[in-house]
């Protein structure tokens, strides 16, 4: 064991570093991205406060054509796209774009799902007190959702790990490259256990976190 | 306060179009208690929501304060609303914020001062009769209390009107009546108006002044609660009172009673309950009434006596007595099979 820790310890631990850097990095931007998308989906949704037939059709099937994309495949068919915006495809920097592009919709549709959670009477009631739309999504659909949000953030983020196993691709390294690289390529399978185990653990807590501040949010 | 002039709504549900509201035009005085009465279904939601324009009418005018109110623009009609309370049958608090936060956030989101929604939020919570319920969360309360944070939370705006839809008709009657009384302090210590609207004549009766009945988007009748009460005119009005008196009798029973005399609703009103003009029947005019069903309804500011009563004796001496109860202000209305 203590063998096993002084030869890879130092390598899991750059790995955990990485993927623990691309999963922030990417939901950091994703929920940038996704929250305002999703509040659209709301907002222009038949019977909605901006009902908006052409706005809606438009962000719901490009929200569509994104997920049904693999993210693997979508990984190399953005290395255009990743290098104008970036300067470079490859590396922590390389992955984030394809990350975010796959990651944001996901939450787009997980935040939408859990504000049309909200009860119409609720948001009527505030319109009847002359408060204005922008104000009723923050302070009414966003607040009586949170718990909701937080279950589907917990959702995209263990989403989020799992795609950054397949960013070894683009030299950005991290915990899944690590399994893939020793345990897979060069037949280690200790460090590939080790890493799952790792993985495992992980993804349990983020759960058990997830679950807790939403039960803390809901307030009933 | 409210006046509502040749108001229609039509909604389009697919190629069908539905007329909820045709052609209505009702007005509510300042500082008055009005109610509209109808079944499910007769347009009365889409009614209530044209005033704050909850719901946009497709015709007519509507106006608030003697503003109309279709003439306004965003802004103005947000400002509008402030004056404006309202109260839902599904009371709509904010699940994830405890009493004295529903109260209070509407108030924060307008911009009030804060030492100014501290104040006035404690003031209204005691109204209700919630100051000690203020850190409580809505799932922690019973219906009855959660339609009072939401009054709390009207009241907390201080409007000039305040709408109630179906305020009442998730509770259960003990908690109705409740919340009855506390619309009535609301009405005379605040001076609020109050415009309502409901499928329980109950309500009606016990606190509003005037009452327009509703029936398939159309005002079929208005007027004093009294007079409408007493004096049904249209037939949905009197299907409306019927189911609730307690005045339907087996058709059997009804028609051995027409076979021997005649029968007769008759109506007491103030000052006619008074004297003893059934005894007066039997001693001056030789008729001898029996009671089948009565009761007495408490509306507003009266009560209202009711009784059925079956007349027995000399046909033309039966025409008399009848004549007699009339003089007597009390109304007479003949049941026939």
């Amino acid at each position: 064991m203590a063998d096993f820790i002084n030869e890879w310890g130092s390598a899991i631990w750059e790995g955990f570093i990485q993927t623990t850097q691309m999963t922030l990095i990417s939901l950091a931007f994703s929920i940038l991205i996704g929250l305002p998308l999703g509040v659209l989906l709301v907002l222009t949704r038949k019977g909605g406060q901006w009902d908006n037939v052409a706005v809606f059709t438009i962000v719901n099937s490009l929200i569509n054509v994104i997920r049904s994309i693999p993210f693997i495949i979508l990984l190399f068919f953005l290395l255009p796209f990743t290098k104008t915006l970036v300067g470079t495809t490859i590396g922590v920097k390389g992955v984030i774009v394809p990350l975010v592009v796959a990651c944001a919709p996901y939450i787009a549709r997980l935040l939408e799902t859990a504000m049309l959670e909200v009860s119409k009477g609720i948001i009527e009631a505030y319109q009847s007190m002359g408060i204005s739309t922008p104000k009723i999504i923050w302070h009414v659909i966003i607040r009586e959702a949170r718990s909701s949000i937080i279950l589907g953030l917990t959702i995209a983020v263990i989403g989020l790990i799992g795609e950054t196993a397949m960013a070894g691709f683009v030299g950005a390294g991290g915990l899944g490259d690590l399994a893939y690289q020793f345990g897979y390529v060069r037949f280690q399978p200790d460090v590939m256990y080790a890493v799952i185990i790792i993985l495992i653990v992980i993804v349990q807590i983020i759960q058990s976190l997830g679950n807790v501040i939403a039960r803390k949010l809901k307030k009933n | 306060m409210i006046k509502l002039q040749h108001v229609s709504k039509t909604f389009r549900v697919g190629k069908n179009k539905i007329e909820a509201l045709k052609d209505v035009s009702l007005e509510v005085n300042k500082g008055e208690i009005f109610g509209v009465i109808g079944f499910s279904g007769a347009g009365k939601s889409t009614l209530i929501r044209c005033v704050n324009l909850l719901e946009r009418p497709t015709n007519g005018q509507v106006f608030v304060d003697d503003q109309d109110v279709l003439e306004l623009n965003k802004k103005g009609l947000r400002q509008l609303r402030r004056k404006i309370g309202m109260i839902f049958q599904g009371y709509n608090l904010l699940e994830t914020a405890n009493v004295y936060d529903n109260v209070a956030t509407p108030l924060k989101l307008e911009g009030v001062p804060k030492e100014e929604i501290k104040k006035r939020t404690e003031k209204y919570l005691e109204i209700v009769g919630l100051s000690d319920r203020q850190s409580a969360f809505p799932s922690q309360l019973s219906g009855g209390q959660k339609q009072r944070v939401a009054i709390a939370r009207a009241l907390a705006h201080e409007p000039e009107v305040l709408l109630s839809d179906e305020a009442t008709s998730a509770l259960d009657p003990n908690t109705t009546e409740a919340i009855l009384e506390l619309l009535l302090k609301v009405n005379k210590e605040l001076g609020i108006t109050i415009f309502l609207i409901t499928h329980e004549l109950n309500v009606i009766q016990r606190i509003c002044d005037r009452v327009a009945v509703m029936e398939d988007g159309r005002i079929v009748e208005q007027g004093s609660v009294v007079d409408v009460f007493t004096q049904p005119q249209q037939p949905m009005t009197k299907q409306f009172i019927s189911t609730e008196s307690k005045f339907q009798i087996p058709d059997s029973v009804k028609n051995d009673l027409l076979k021997s005399g005649r029968l007769v609703k008759l109506t007491f009103l103030g000052e006619s309950s008074k004297d003893p003009v059934l005894a007066t029947l039997a001693k001056q005019y030789d008729v001898l009434p029996s009671i089948i069903a009565g009761g007495i309804d408490q509306l507003k500011n009266q009560s209202v006596g009711k009784l059925l009563v079956h007349l027995k004796g000399d046909k033309a001496k039966i025409e008399t007595a009848i004549g007699f109860l009339r003089d007597q202000d009390v109304l007479v209305e003949e049941v026939k099979d």
